[in-house]
């Protein structure tokens, strides 16, 4: 079969025949940009709650896995090599390995995109844990504070950057991902920068689409780093 | 809270995997109010057998009664909130001020916020902290102001026993000094039952009232008095342990007050010459003590001073050394060598003349009987109660 | 029946068919031609490892010296951390959608785009092996009379491989993965039958999903195997735990990292 039967059949909605003029002729078109800036919103909108939905199951799910390799040293590798393996499948493989179950829609993406989450925060959350300098743990443990205890007061704002650090990153992967959630018909940004105008990738579109992406991303960690820091005051004072 | 009682009963502790025990077949007794150090080699085992006390580790065999009571019955995490802990690396939380540091196990205990507060400030001003460094971090402080933040915060829930690990083991020898004495002039009020862990000899010397000495694998060589110690090593081990200067090292248990000195005869400049032969007489030196109209030395009379009617300033040297009476033995004979004389004047806390301190007098005082020494907490508490 | 059941069947029906998809070929959605089958996947399959082998191949030409270099030289300290956020947070399918409309559909396109993909990790990991090698153990060989260049080769290069193998590792699973999405720029792969389910039915991409899974992992091990094996012994030696420490928190483009 060759190529442009195969992109004629590519389309995963109906297309919008109605779209003429500039976009037709591949420019930037700012001006009609600006006329349909509505039809950047919803799909605005959706990357925003697809990303958010994946880091609040991602991140609660990470945590309770981190926690528990942390109590239970053996449980490290396992989980590692599971959420690796999640991590390792393309996320748009995933987006179609799961219709058969889930359907098409905002579950199967979110779905997918949490369990892309798991391995970064589950790394980074073990990971923050570790560095927790020995001599700190041991004071903890030695004047009395119970094992949630010390977890809770002592190991995990000690924990903090690096978990923040794997919000960040996980946010920004995530981001990235969401863009190909339309094809699991969840919706985001994928959906304007593909079916711009007439089904033309013009230039304009896209290069709006990707900023609205690097813009979400760049907020979604400026959101972090700021939560960090205001949860964070004494990383403020010099290092000891 | 009182002092309680710590009893070691049989005590060993055999880590998994380990071809060796850790701790073997360890018994000591640590009366309330005593500090007990554990002195040893590195590897033999001081740490381990502190940190059973408070179930860091667990026991492998024996027993340990706290106020004659079995940790084993205790829930760990609570009684290690009734035994203060403090360690060489401190671990204070970075994440917290130090107030909200110093509040840790009171917070745990559930004491109201007042209280707590109240005691944060009792033990800033208790370690000599100035209070406006409670909302600091620990990040902004020195590493000796974090110390005494450590022993603060072991200190607060007033825990009737204390376990510190090498806690000055990070200092300078400067200030590892300072904060010895520190150290021991609030045991002088507290009174804590304290175990302390150090691999320093000489500060097991100045800080116990009792040493256990241990050897490789965890085996007790000596439990003693620091002094019964030096003059009576149990055997080649804490010969070798405590070194071959044991006997100076006695020196450093005792101050200038407590033994016995020689009398001198003072006078003054215009005292009539008959006096002066009568005072002599009486005195252990041979020499007249010249001292001005308030009693403080200026110097050892010549034979021509006290020729005439009447003392005249004449003298045949000077008063170096001037020892005083609170100091320590050693360094009073470290002064008399240092210029080249057998005896020098003792003077008081107001620069009087009480006596003088001489190399007879010394060697006198090491003859003497170990349990005729003060303890440190003895002496600390004999400080305060001046 | 219960309605679990129900959609457990449809499910395990769903996915027979896709695998079906792969191993024999049916008639397409408008019963016109023939499509799937053995001789289908395999032409996909080689034209997706062919994109995602360009790819590879011209990104570590272009990062495995540049990081090589500048680890040796101690710079870029601040460029090599650029480049691995950077990286992270462009969507490969934004520079995808990019090149298609300003150079149109073409192999090239998505090879670079791939390659722009496979660069960070690729360079960071070099570069942060070359950086992690004791200094003193450099110094010592300077000491004996070693060149830079043969402390490079000989020295730095061996110590550093298990990370550039890593940093390999994880440019090729992630090329693997994204070459999938070369159709949507019209260029064909194995996601084709992803994209094009007017064509393919959804056993096309059932089936096509499995495959780019399945290839993935394949990828992933393989390369994981080819990690462990450039791994000098010394370092095997050294205390697993060290080794596997030092890992997580240098391999600075994949699962940790702190910007
Ligand atoms: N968690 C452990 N597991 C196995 N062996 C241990 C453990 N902790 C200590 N040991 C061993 O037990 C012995 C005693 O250790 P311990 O830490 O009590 O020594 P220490 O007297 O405090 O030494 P140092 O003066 O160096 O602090 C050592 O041989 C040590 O190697
Ligand atoms: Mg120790």
């Amino acid at each position: 079969m060759s190529l442009p039967a195969v992109l004629a059949q590519s389309s995963i909605k109906p297309r919008d025949r109605s779209v003429t003029g500039c976009p037709q002729n591949n420019d930037l078109c700012p001006g009609w940009i600006a006329d349909n800036v509505d039809r950047y919103v919803d799909p605005f909108v959706r990357h925003v709650e697809l990303t958010a939905l994946a880091l609040a199951f991602g991140f609660p799910i990470a945590f309770a896995l981190a926690v528990l390799a942390y109590r239970r040293r053996w449980l490290v590798g396992p989980i590692t090599a599971t959420t690796g393996i999640l991590y390792t499948l393309p996320s748009l493989a995933v987006f179609f390995l799961l219709q058969p179950v889930t359907g098409r829609g905002i579950t199967t993406a979110t779905i997918a995109l949490t369990s892309y989450t798991l391995l970064i925060l589950f790394r980074n959350i073990m990971l923050g844990l570790d560095n927790v300098p020995a001599e700190i743990k041991d004071a903890a443990r030695g004047q009395g504070l119970s094992a949630n205890q010390q977890l809770f007061r002592v190991e995990l704002p000690l924990a903090a950057p690096e978990i923040f650090a794997g919000l960040r990153i996980a946010a920004t992967t995530t981001v990235g991902l969401a863009t190909l959630a339309f094809l699991a018909g969840a919706g985001g940004l994928g959906e304007p920068l593909f079916d711009g105008g007439d089904g033309i990738v013009f230039r304009g579109n896209v290069v709006f689409c990707g900023l609205l992406c690097v813009l979400l991303a760049a907020l979604f960690d400026l959101v972090f780093l700021l939560v960090q820091r205001l949860a964070s005051p004494w990383q403020r004072v010099g290092t000891a | 809270m009182d002092a309680a009682t710590l009893e070691l009963r049989n005590v060993s502790k055999h880590y998994p995997g380990a071809p060796k025990p850790a701790i073997d077949d360890l018994s000591l007794e640590v009366g309330a109010g005593e500090i007990c150090v554990l002195v040893g080699p590195s590897g033999c085992g001081k740490t381990t057998a502190m940190r059973l006390v408070n179930r860091m580790i667990e026991l492998s065999s024996g027993d340990i009664l706290l106020d004659g009571r079995s940790v084993k019955d205790r829930k760990p995490a609570e009684l290690r909130r009734e035994i203060g802990y403090a360690i060489q690396q401190i671990g204070l939380f970075p994440h917290q001020t130090i107030a909200q540091n110093i509040s840790t196990v009171p917070k745990l205990l559930g004491w109201e916020k007042g209280r707590t507060a109240r005691r944060v400030d009792e033990l800033l001003e208790l370690i000599g902290l100035d209070r406006s460094l409670a909302k600091r971090y620990p990040a902004q402080l020195s590493g000796g102001q974090r110390q005494r933040v450590g022993v603060a915060r072991a200190l607060a829930a007033d825990p009737p026993l204390l376990l510190m690990d090498e806690p000055f083991g990070a200092i300078d020898p400067i200030n590892r000094e300072r904060l010895q004495n520190e150290f021991l002039r609030l045991q002088g009020e507290l009174r804590k039952t304290i175990v302390f862990v150090t691999h320093d000899i000489d500060e097991a010397i100045k800080m116990g009232d009792k040493i256990a000495i241990l050897k490789e694998g965890g085996v007790l060589a000596q439990y003693a008095p620091p002094a019964e110690l030096l003059t009576f090593p149990a055997d080649r081990f804490v010969e070798d342990f405590v070194g071959s200067d044991r006997a100076l090292k006695r020196l450093a248990l005792q101050r200038v007050r407590d033994i016995d000195l020689w009398k001198a005869a003072t006078v003054r400049v215009g005292e009539p010459s008959a006096e002066v032969a009568r005072k002599l007489e009486d005195a252990d030196v041979k020499y007249p003590l010249l001292v001005d109209d308030h009693g403080k030395p200026i110097g050892w009379l010549s034979q021509r001073a006290w020729q005439g009617e009447r003392v005249t300033h004449d003298l045949r040297s000077n008063a170096d050394p001037i020892v005083e009476l609170d100091d320590i033995l050693r360094d009073a004979l470290s002064d008399l060598l240092a210029k080249d004389s057998r005896y020098g004047p003792v003077v008081d806390k107001d620069g009087c003349v009480a006596g003088v301190l001489s190399i007879e007098a010394l060697s006198h005082a090491l003859a003497a009987n170990p349990e005729d020494l003060p303890s440190p907490s003895e002496r600390a508490a004999a400080e305060l109660g001046e | 029946m219960s309605a679990p059941t129900v959609i457990a069947q449809g499910a395990l029906e769903q996915f027979g068919n896709g695998l079906k998809f792969l191993v024999s070929s049916n008639t397409d959605e408008y019963g016109g031609g023939q499509v799937g089958g053995p001789g289908e996947v395999w032409d996909l399959l080689s034209k997706h490892l062919e994109l995602s082998g360009f790819a590879v191949l011209i990104a570590v030409v272009i990062a495995v010296p540049l990081g090589l270099w500048l680890g040796h030289l101690g710079k870029g300290q601040f460029a090599a951390s650029t480049v691995a956020n950077v990286g992270r947070a462009v969507p490969a399918l934004g520079v995808a959608a990019f090149l298609f409309a300003y150079l149109g559909p073409s192999k090239s396109n998505v090879i670079i785009t791939l390659a722009l993909l496979a660069i960070p990790p690729l360079f960071t990991n070099t570069y942060v092996g070359i950086r992690q090698v004791d200094r003193d153990v450099v110094d010592a060989a300077r000491g004996m009379g070693f060149g830079g260049f043969r402390i490079l080769l000989r020295l730095e290069l061996p110590m550093a491989l298990p990370l550039i193998f890593g940093g390999l590792r994880t440019a090729a699973v992630s090329v693997v993965a994204t070459a999938t999405i070369a159709p949507l720029v019209g260029v064909q792969s194995l996601g084709t039958p992803l994209i094009a389910r007017g064509v393919y039915g959804s056993a096309g991409q059932i089936g096509a999903a499995i495959a780019v899974a399945l290839l993935a992992i394949f990828c992933e091990l393989l390369f994981a195997g080819l990690q462990r094996a450039v791994t000098p012994k010394g370092l095997k030696l050294g205390g697993e735990q060290r080794h596997k420490r030092r890992a997580l928190t240098l391999t600075p483009t994949r699962k940790v990292q702190t910007p």
